[in-house]
């Protein structure tokens, strides 16, 4: 590839992005190009414009449904300067059960109550699906046939996580137990 | 909204002011921050952790009579207020009372399955629900979109582009060239509706013999101007010589046949 094709390439590359109003996987990327363009050559273009952007108020990120351009979190204080109104955050039982979906998906809303230990209500499930981060995969196959819940990629893409396993580790249960003030303190902050 | 246990300096902490290695053997509850508290509990399993964690007490080896105390006064206060919430602490408090009374029971030898610890499942329990309680709160911290960070995209009004249609010179050029043809059509029909008068070719044909001329009969015929022309330059013609005003005429059968105005002829 010649230094004024890859010049080229990646001008097309970064532009399709910033025009983009969704993520862009790489089977869509590939469709810029007239000629065949490896998956290498792709992920080499992406990486090159993320090093490009490093130090500007805007990056790219892999998402888990393809790449696009995001204001940095540091930028949001500022920019929240622009709407007075800023988002509520979740409270803790959309929060739990967020966590619980997310970690032991796909799950039923009873095997939730279990380890809560509390109804869940149906506001919170229908929160959490009408913002498009969870949904039923499917049903189990027990008395009933309740629904199975599951995150879905819109909510990887929300968090801006690539995948499942790019979620923060889960508290080792042998940790848990260990009852000494300072660690308690160190772990909960 | 976090809960009391996990920001050491939460007012309530102070509340209940005493230090974390020593056991409260009595538990004052003051009703207001009973109601404060209640209102960021998330559920039985929540109140319990809290109440195990508060006081530093080993999760694995609970004592149960202090714990259950404790617990049925939060329950009962419960009642009172937030009658809505009360089954499921009941059911913990119930759970509560039965592995205590169970621990205080004589073992009967043939049935207990070595030494099993009745606390075991609360203790499962408590773990897995804490679990998924820090997770929750870690999640929390991830930057969220919409709330802690915003998508960039350039506005592009891809619709516009594509609903409007790309247009090039040839394409002016084209639609240039089909106005042009439709004139030629339109003028083709007004002129036909003028040249349909006979009156108007009378007098065509007059001045083109103008000046005593012999003109061929065929020549008077314009082809080039269609069937509905020569016709009517034929009913000129015949009008013209009913009126004697040309004279038209033929040597012999087979010969040009000429046309010349009427009165120069005449007169030679």
């Amino acid at each position: 590839m010649t230094r004024r094709k890859q010049t080229l390439d990646l001008r097309i590359v970064e532009t399709a992005l910033l025009v983009a109003d969704a993520p862009l996987p790489l089977s869509e990327l590939k469709r810029l190009f007239a000629e065949e363009i490896s998956t290498d050559s792709l992920t080499a273009l992406l990486a090159q414009i993320q090093v490009d952007w490093a130090g500007r108020g805007v990056e790219l990120v892999k998402l888990a449904s393809g790449w696009r351009f995001r204001a940095r979190p540091e930028m949001q204080p500022y920019l929240d300067r622009l709407s007075p109104e800023k988002p509520p955050r979740y409270s803790r039982a959309v929060m739990e059960t967020l966590a619980i979906i997310a970690y032991r998906q796909p799950v039923t809303r009873g095997e939730i109550e279990e380890i809560r230990g509390v109804t869940v209500a149906s506001p919170i499930v229908q929160t959490l699906r009408e913002r498009g981060w969870v949904e039923v995969v499917g049903h189990k196959e027990v008395p009933g046939r309740p629904e199975l819940l599951a995150t879905t990629r819109q909510f990887l893409d929300d968090l801006g996580l690539a995948n499942l396993r790019e979620l923060p580790p889960l508290a080792e249960l042998g940790n848990l137990v260990v009852t000494e003030p300072e660690q308690q303190t160190a772990r909960i902050e | 909204m976090n809960a009391p246990q996990t920001a050491l300096p939460e007012p309530l902490a102070h509340l209940f002011g005493e230090p974390l290695r020593e056991l409260p053997h009595d538990l004052y509850i003051p009703p207001d921050a009973l109601r404060v508290l209640l209102e960021s509990f998330e559920g039985p399993l929540d109140l319990l952790l809290y109440l195990i964690r508060r006081q530093n007490l080993d999760i694995l080896d609970i004592p149960m009579a202090a714990v259950t105390a404790q617990y049925m006064q939060y329950v009962e206060a419960m009642q009172t207020s937030r009658l809505e919430l009360a089954a499921e602490y009941l059911l913990m408090a119930a759970m509560l009372i039965e592995i205590k009374s169970r621990l205080l029971l004589p073992k009967p030898a043939q049935t207990q399955e070595d030494g099993h610890d009745p606390r075991a499942e609360l203790v499962r329990r408590l773990l897995e629900y804490e679990q998924m309680k820090l997770a929750a709160f870690e999640l929390d911290q991830l930057p969220q979109a919409g709330r802690d960070f915003a998508w960039a995209a350039v506005v592009f009004e891809k619709e516009a582009m594509l609903n409007l249609p790309e247009v090039d010179p040839g394409d002016l050029k084209a639609a240039w060239l089909t106005i042009l043809s439709r004139a030629k059509n339109k003028r083709h029909h007004t002129v036909r509706a003028d040249e349909l008068s006979v009156r108007e070719q009378m007098s065509h044909i007059l001045k083109a013999l103008a000046g005593g001329r012999y003109v061929d009969f065929v020549d008077l015929f314009d082809h080039a101007r269609g069937v509905p022309m020569l016709v009517v330059t034929f009913t000129a013609l015949l009008e013209l010589v009913k009126e004697k005003m040309i004279a038209v005429t033929q040597e012999a059968a087979g010969l040009p046949i000429y046309a010349r105005l009427a009165g120069l002829g005449d007169e030679e």
